[in-house]
C-alpha cells in the first residue's frame, strides 16, 4: 500500500469486528485532498461499515483513522469535520427544510446571520430556494436527497461521506443525480468518499474505486484500470454489465509460446502481458462481450467459429449467447448485426485486452 | 443456460366479446344472506355489552321506590338527579360523608403524577435501550421484562415494609412510586420497540449533526413519537385509574382512591341498600377512562395516521 503525501483522510490498520464476527481486517487506504473515492462491492463486503467509522458512528476495535492529519479514531462525529448523506435520506420529518439544514449549526450554536448565510449558499447550488418552508413528506424523492446533500453542504466541511445516496431513487432520477453530485464535486472541490453497490455510479463518480469484499479491499485504482486490468476474479466478474466472459482450461506450453486451451479452442497468448512468469496448469480466461468481434474476418489473433444459443437485444445493442468449448460466451453486437438463434457466426479477438486468471486462488496471472 | 428451449402457453384462440353480460361493479342486496349475519351478530353483541349499562344508567335516575317496583328495564318515570348528588358529595364510606368526590380528588393526585413520572422514565428507557447500545443493555432489558411478569401479589408485603421505612407509607406519593415503578417494564418495552422501529439513519444523521443525548431525544425522537406516547398514557390513566389494590393497600382512608370508595360505598351493609346512588357512584367512577378513551382515540387515530408519513 503506497502512502499518500498529504492525505485528507487516511486510515491506518483499522479492524472491526463485532464479537468472533470480522467486518473489517487491517484496512488500510489513504484518500488525497479532493479526491472522489468510491467503495465498491456487494452487500455485506463492509463498505457502509467503513463509512461509519470513518464517520465515527461506529466505534473501532483497532486501528487509526485520519482526518486533515488529525487523528480523529476517539473523536465524536460533530468534531471529524464531516458531512454525511444517507441512503434513506434521514430527513427530520417533523421539521422544515430549512430548520432541517440548520439543525447542526444550531446545535453547534452557530450565529443567525451566518446560519441564513449557509443556507442560502446551499439552497443556491442545489437549486432548492422554492422548498426551504416545505416538510420533507412534501418532497419527492430527488428533492429529497437534495436536501441530505444540502445538511452535509452547510456544515462547511472537508469531507464529504456518502452511504448509497442514490439507491432509493428511480432509474432516471440517479442518472440525474449522479451527473449533479459529479458538477458538485468538480464545483466545491471536497474530498468525497462515495459508498455504492452500483458499478456504473462508481465507474462515472470515481477518481479512484476500491473493490471490497469480506472487509478487505481487493483492488483500489481508477475506474479504467480496474476495469481493464482487474487483479482478480472477483473484481472482473464484478464490475462490468453484461459481465465478462470466463473460460475454465489450461495454460500450455508448446514450441516455446503459451496457449490457453479449453477442449478444442486454443487460444495464443503471445500478445497477452503476463503479470508473473506463467506456470502450465488449470486457469480461466476472461474477456469483456464488448472485446468480442463478431463477424469480422479473420485478421484477429484467435477467430472461432460457434452456433448462437439465444440473442438478447437491448436497444442500443444486443447480447449474443454462444457456446464455445461448451461453455457460455456472450457477446456484444450492433443492433443492426443481430444475428438469428442457431446461425453459425464468426468470432474473433485479441488475447491483449483479455485477463488470466489462477483458477484456484483467482488472482490474475 | 444448458437448457434454452421455451414453451410457450397453448393459444387460446380469441375470446368472443358478447354485447349483453355483466359489466361494472356487481351487484350487491342489502338483504343479503351474508349481511343479516354478520350486522345481525354485530347488534346482539352490542346488546349484550350496553344493557348493563341501559340499566345502570336509568336506575340511577329513578328514585327508590320506583326501584322497588323491579321493572329495571323500564325507563323512569320521573328523572331525578338526586342520586348523582348524594354518590358526588353525601354519600357515606366509613368515617366521612362527603361522598366520591374526596376520592375522586385522590384519584386525581395519584394517576397524574404518576402517568408523567412513568411516561419520562420509560421513555428514555427505551430511547437509551434502542438507539444507545450501552454495556448491559441486553441484561438490563431482560431484568425489566422479567419484572413484567411478576405477580403484583408477591410484591406487596415487600414494598409496604420499604414505604414504612422511607416513611412514605400511607401517603399518596408513596402509591405515585409504587404505580411509576409498576409501570416501567411495559411502557419501557412499548417506547423501545416504538425507537427500535424508527430509521436509524435519523438517529446516525442527528450525531453526526451533533446532538447529544438529550438533543436527540427532545429535537428528534419526541417530536416523531406521538403516538406512541397516547398509547402510553391510555395505558397508564385508566391501569392506574382502575387499581383496586395498590389503592387498598398504601393508603389510608383519608387518602383512599376513587375505586376503593366506591367499593365502600357499594358494599356498605348499613341502612338501606341504595341502588340508585350505587349505580350513579359507579359510573361516575368509571367516567374517567370512559372519557380517556373518546377523546385519545381520536387523537390516537389522528397521531397514527401522522406518524404514517415517512420523513
Amino acid at each position: 500500500m503506497t502512502r499518500l503525501e498529504n492525505p485528507s483522510v487516511s486510515i491506518q490498520d483499522l479492524s472491526l469486528n463485532f464479537g468472533a464476527i470480522s467486518v473489517l481486517e487491517t484496512l488500510n487506504i489513504d484518500v488525497a485532498e479532493g479526491e472522489f473515492i468510491v467503495l465498491l462491492g456487494p452487500s455485506g463486503c463492509g463498505k457502509s461499515t467503513l463509512l461509519n467509522c470513518i464517520a465515527g458512528l461506529l466505534d473501532v476495535s483497532d486501528g487509526r483513522i485520519f482526518i486533515k492529519g488529525k487523528n480523529v479514531t476517539w473523536e465524536e462525529p460533530k468534531d471529524r469535520g464531516i458531512g454525511m448523506v444517507f441512503q434513506s435520506y434521514a430527513l427530520y420529518p417533523q421539521m422544515t427544510v430549512e430548520k432541517n439544514l440548520s439543525f447542526g449549526l444550531r446545535v453547534a450554536g452557530i450565529p443567525r446571520d451566518e446560519i441564513a448565510k449557509r443556507i442560502a449558499r446551499a439552497a443556491e447550488i442545489l437549486q432548492i430556494e422554492p422548498l426551504l418552508q416545505r416538510k420533507p413528506s412534501a418532497l419527492s424523492g430527488g428533492q429529497r436527497q437534495r436536501v441530505a446533500i444540502g445538511r452535509a453542504l452547510v456544515r462547511d466541511v472537508d469531507v464529504f461521506l456518502f452511504d448509497e445516496p442514490l439507491s432509493n431513487l428511480d432509474a432516471k432520477l440517479r442518472a440525474e443525480l449522479r451527473v449533479e453530485i459529479k458538477l458538485l464535486h468538480s464545483k466545491l472541490q471536497n474530498t468525497m468518499i462515495y459508498v455504492t453497490h452500483d458499478q456504473i455510479e462508481a465507474m462515472t463518480l470515481a477518481d479512484r474505486i476500491a473493490v471490497m469484499k469480506g472487509g478487505v479491499i481487493q483492488q483500489l485504482d481508477a475506474p479504467q484500470t480496474i476495469y481493464n486490468r482487474p487483479v482478480n476474479r472477483f473484481v472482473a466478474g464484478f464490475l462490468g454489465s453484461p459481465a465478462m466472459n470466463f473460460l475454465d482450461g489450461r495454460l500450455e506450453k508448446d514450441d516455446g509460446n503459451w496457449h490457453f486451451v479449453a477442449e478444442d479452442v486454443r487460444i495464443p497468448l503471445a500478445t497477452y502481458a503476463f503479470e508473473k512468469q506463467p506456470v502450465p496448469g488449470a486457469a480461466v480466461f476472461g474477456i469483456r462481450p464488448e472485446h468480442v468481434a463478431f463477424n469480422s474476418g479473420s485478421g484477429w489473433p484467435f477467430t472461432a467459429t460457434a452456433n448462437v444459443v439465444v440473442v438478447e437485444p437491448m436497444g442500443s445493442d444486443t447480447l449474443v449467447w454462444l457456446k464455445l468449448a461448451n461453455q457460455n460466451f456472450t457477446v456484444r453486437v450492433t443492433s443492426e448485426r443481430t444475428p438469428n438463434n442457431a446461425d453459425t457466426v464468426s468470432i474473433g479477438f485479441d488475447p491483449m485486452r483479455a485477463s488470466l486468471f489462477d483458477a484456484a486462488t483467482g488472482t490474475r496471472l | 443456460m444448458a437448457d434454452l428451449a421455451v414453451s410457450l402457453p397453448a393459444g387460446k384462440g380469441s375470446i368472443g366479446l358478447e354485447a349483453s353480460g355483466p359489466r361494472g361493479p356487481k351487484p350487491r342486496h342489502v338483504f343479503s344472506r351474508r349481511n343479516i349475519f354478520l350486522y345481525g351478530t354485530l347488534i346482539v353483541v352490542a346488546l349484550y355489552y350496553l344493557l348493563p349499562l341501559y340499566v345502570m344508567v336509568v336506575t340511577s335516575l329513578k328514585g327508590m321506590p320506583e326501584i322497588r317496583l323491579g321493572n329495571i328495564f323500564s325507563p323512569p318515570l320521573e328523572i331525578t338527579f338526586d342520586p348523582w348528588v348524594k354518590a358526588w358529595s353525601s354519600a357515606c364510606t366509613g368515617l366521612n360523608c362527603d361522598g366520591l368526590s374526596r376520592g375522586f380528588w385522590n384519584s386525581v393526585r395519584i394517576t397524574v403524577p404518576s402517568v408523567v413520572l412513568s411516561i419520562a422514565i420509560a421513555s428514555v428507557n427505551g430511547y437509551a435501550l434502542a438507539n444507545w447500545r450501552f454495556k448491559g443493555a441486553d441484561t438490563f432489558f431482560v431484568i425489566l421484562i422479567v419484572g413484567a411478569f411478576i405477580p403484583y401479589q408477591v410484591m406487596i408485603y415487600p414494598i409496604v415494609i420499604i414505604l414504612r421505612e422511607i416513611g412514605l407509607y400511607g401517603s399518596l406519593s408513596g402509591l405515585v412510586i409504587v404505580h411509576s415503578i409498576f409501570g416501567m417494564p411495559i411502557l419501557t418495552l412499548l417506547f423501545r420497540n416504538y425507537f427500535t422501529s424508527m430509521p436509524e439513519e435519523l438517529f446516525r444523521a442527528a450525531r453526526v449533526d451533533g446532538a447529544g443525548f438529550w438533543g436527540i431525544y427532545f429535537r428528534i425522537m419526541l417530536p416523531m413519537s406521538l403516538p406512541i406516547f397516547v398509547v402510553a398514557i391510555i395505558l397508564q390513566v385508566t391501569g392506574i385509574w382502575n387499581d383496586f389494590l395498590f389503592g387498598v393497600v398504601y393508603t389510608r382512608p383519608d387518602t383512599y382512591p376513587m375505586t376503593v370508595q366506591l367499593n365502600n360505598i357499594v358494599n356498605s351493609v348499613q341502612g338501606v341498600k341504595e341502588y340508585n346512588v350505587n349505580m350513579a357512584a359507579t359510573i361516575l367512577t368509571g367516567l374517567v377512562p370512559l372519557v380517556v378513551y373518546f377523546v385519545s382515540g381520536k387523537l390516537f387515530v389522528r397521531g397514527i395516521a401522522a406518524g404514517a408519513v415517512k420523513g
